[in-house]
């Protein structure tokens, strides 16, 4: 056996006929940060639920911190969970919501009261705790989850899509909140988006899935700079990824010659990896959008849209008029077929 | 114009729900010996005199038994019922439901008839059993149906979370599930008892010598004794139902859920 802490091996997750998840195999490292990553529909949440225990694996294994917990109940994996809709009991005040689990492990109330006590202050709620969760705000109510879940002290700690519900800028506070929490305690999460820029933000590592298969995982720097596929370089920004065919870039709508010698099949370029200003190609502008440190442009091209960004000094050109564009191979990605 | 005709409507529909009422409150309260309306002077003798039959008393006692333990019983099978048909997926569903609607679209008259020739004269059962069974049965939809609605309002991932955080699938139920419906169970306690204390038709069949539930007794003594008394129990009757759902409506919001 591997020295992983949580360990998935050829589990295969179905609702009835339909296979969500074939055959994925998963290590975590002990103290781990986790992100999921995929878009809807490809198996995250379906995978959290297996981990929790709330969804019987059709095939495969689990094994949490040594122990085969494949076919052990949910109420006694030792797992937390937080779900993306909170699941709060609403007919129980905030301290009691945290201190249920604690109540059903028979603890002295001394011992309850402290700890659910100190899991409030964790998650900055201290005098919140005869709220009912109607009362308070979704940030609030996120972070009361959150310590419902802390106080427990499970093994690992799931989260569902966790900020999804939340504006902006509370998302930013309850992602530092989140990697405070997880350096604080230590603790193995592995949590659920499909938002790259948190999951680049808060990970140890990315496990990016298709399709219920994982596509590609690594850690962050690492798939921002070198995603092996087309389908992981579109979801890390690579907004202009085109074939290659002989000399030339090819795509549906036409070719391009590509000026110097490649062995990859596809080349990829972020908006940023695009010089505008200069170069061998030339486009028409069909929009140019200002995006504060920068400039976006949509340039027209024999091989359909080019995405660039331009930096703020330089002169604008307008709508509909020629660019001259560069796709350097310093910023080409060479990805698989 | 239009104003008027909508206060004129207004006025005739409050007529009809109110004025029956009024008509039996002060009906009882003649102090003449016929039942009659308008009262031949006023009196509270009528309403004095209902407490004093002997067979008011008894049936009074029966409808109470039948109207709380019927009740009950209804909720008794009917939550876990509901909670069945609303959190799994059931084959037949559907059916099951329309089966469990039965008893409101069926008319009493029907159900009666059938339980009294196939149900209590073959298995020689007791008056009282039979109307116990009739009456949960009666209730039973109202159970259903109430319940349902407020668990449909009931996120079924609360519950998951109460067994990640170590309930067992009937803790979870017991301590997550029941208090947040308690409301919709009060309600439906309360719509079947109203349910229950009124229903003439099923029990007038089921009834026999000495043991009636109370609109049948009322009914049986208007056959020989036409004084107004039955005028002061009805108002007393329905001053308990309104005093039942006011009281409910107040503590929590009643018609929320019917
Ligand atoms: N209860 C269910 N019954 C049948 N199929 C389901 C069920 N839940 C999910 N699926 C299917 O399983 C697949 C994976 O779903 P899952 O919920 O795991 O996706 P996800 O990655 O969490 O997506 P999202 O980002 O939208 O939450 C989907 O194709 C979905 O249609
Ligand atoms: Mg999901």
């Amino acid at each position: 056996m591997s020295d992983a802490f949580v360990s998935l091996a050829g589990l295969t997750l179905s609702y009835g006929e339909t296979v969500a998840v074939p055959d994925l195999d998963l290590d975590i490292a002990e103290g781990e940060l986790i992100a999921l990553l995929g878009p809807s529909g490809c198996g995250k949440t379906t995978t959290m639920r297996a981990i929790a225990g709330l969804l019987t694996p059709a095939r495969g294994r689990i094994v949490i911190d040594g122990e085969d917990v494949t076919r052990t109940p949910a109420n006694k994996r030792g797992i937390g969970l937080v779900f993306q809709s909170y699941a709060l009991f609403p007919h129980l005040s905030a301290f009691e919501n945290v201190a249920f689990g604690l109540r059903l492990r028979k603890r002295p109330e001394a011992e309850i009261r402290a700890r659910a006590e100190a899991g409030m202050a964790t998650v900055g709620l201290t005098g919140f705790e005869g709220r009912r969760p109607a009362e308070m705000s979704g940030g609030q109510q996120q972070r009361l989850a959150l310590a419902r879940s802390l106080v427990m002290e499970p093994k690992v700690l799931l989260l569902d899509e966790p900020l999804s519900n939340l504006d902006a800028r509370l998302r930013l506070d309850m992602r530092n909140e989140l990697q405070r929490v997880q350096k604080d305690t230590g603790i193995t999460m592995v949590f659920v988006t499909h938002d790259q820029s948190e999951a680049l933000a808060l990970a140890d590592r990315i496990v990016l899935m298709k399709d219920g298969r994982i596509e590609q995982s690594g850690p962050p720097a690492e798939l921002y700079a070198e995603p092996a596929t087309r389908f992981a370089a579109d979801f890390m920004g690579f907004e202009n990824i085109f074939g290659v065919e002989g000399p030339d870039l090819v795509s549906e709508t036409g070719r391009l010659p590509l000026g110097y010698p490649t062995d990859s099949p596809i080349l990829a370029w972020r908006p940023d990896g695009v010089a505008v200003g200069a170069g061998p190609h030339s486009g028409r502008v069909t929009a140019s959008s200002f995006a504060g440190g920068h400039r976006e442009y949509v340039i027209d091209c024999p091989l359909g849209r080019i995405k660039a960004n331009a930096p703020i000094d330089t002169a604008e050109v307008p709508l509909g008029r020629d660019i001259a564009f560069d796709l350097p191979q310093a910023t080409a990605r060479p990805l698989a077929a | 114009m239009s104003r008027l005709a909508t206060w004129l409507i207004l006025a005739a529909t409050l007529t009809f729900l109110i004025g029956p009422f009024l008509i039996v409150i002060f009906a009882g309260l003649s102090a003449g010996e016929a039942l009659a309306f308008p009262p031949q002077g006023l009196s509270l003798k009528w309403y004095a005199k209902v407490f004093t039959v002997e067979s008011f008393r008894a049936s009074f006692a029966l409808s109470m038994f039948l109207a709380v333990f019927g009740t009950l019983a209804a909720l008794l099978i009917g939550i876990p019922a509901a909670y069945a048909l609303n959190r799994y997926d059931l084959p037949g569903a559907e059916t099951i439901r329309t089966i469990v609607a039965a008893p409101i679209i069926v008319p009493g008259i029907i159900v009666g008839l059938a339980l009294l020739r196939y149900f209590v004269v073959p298995l020689n059962v007791t008056i009282t059993l039979a109307l116990f069974v009739t009456h949960t049965a009666l209730v039973l939809p109202y159970a259903v149906r109430v319940v349902s609605s407020s668990l449909n309002n009931l996120r079924a991932d609360m519950e998951e979370a109460a067994v990640i955080l170590g309930c067992t699938r009937l803790q979870a139920f017991t301590k997550v599930v029941l208090p947040n419906i308690r409301g919709g169970i009060l309600a439906a306690f309360i719509l079947g008892f109203v349910a229950s204390f009124n229903e003439v038709p099923a029990s007038l069949f089921l009834s026999g010598p000495g043991v009636r539930t109370l609109p049948i007794d009322m009914l049986s003594y208007m056959e020989i004794t036409f004084d107004p008394s039955v005028a002061a129990l009805s108002a007393l009757l329905a001053f308990m139902s309104v005093a039942i759902v006011f009281l409910a409506e107040r503590l929590l919001g009643f018609s929320r859920y019917v």
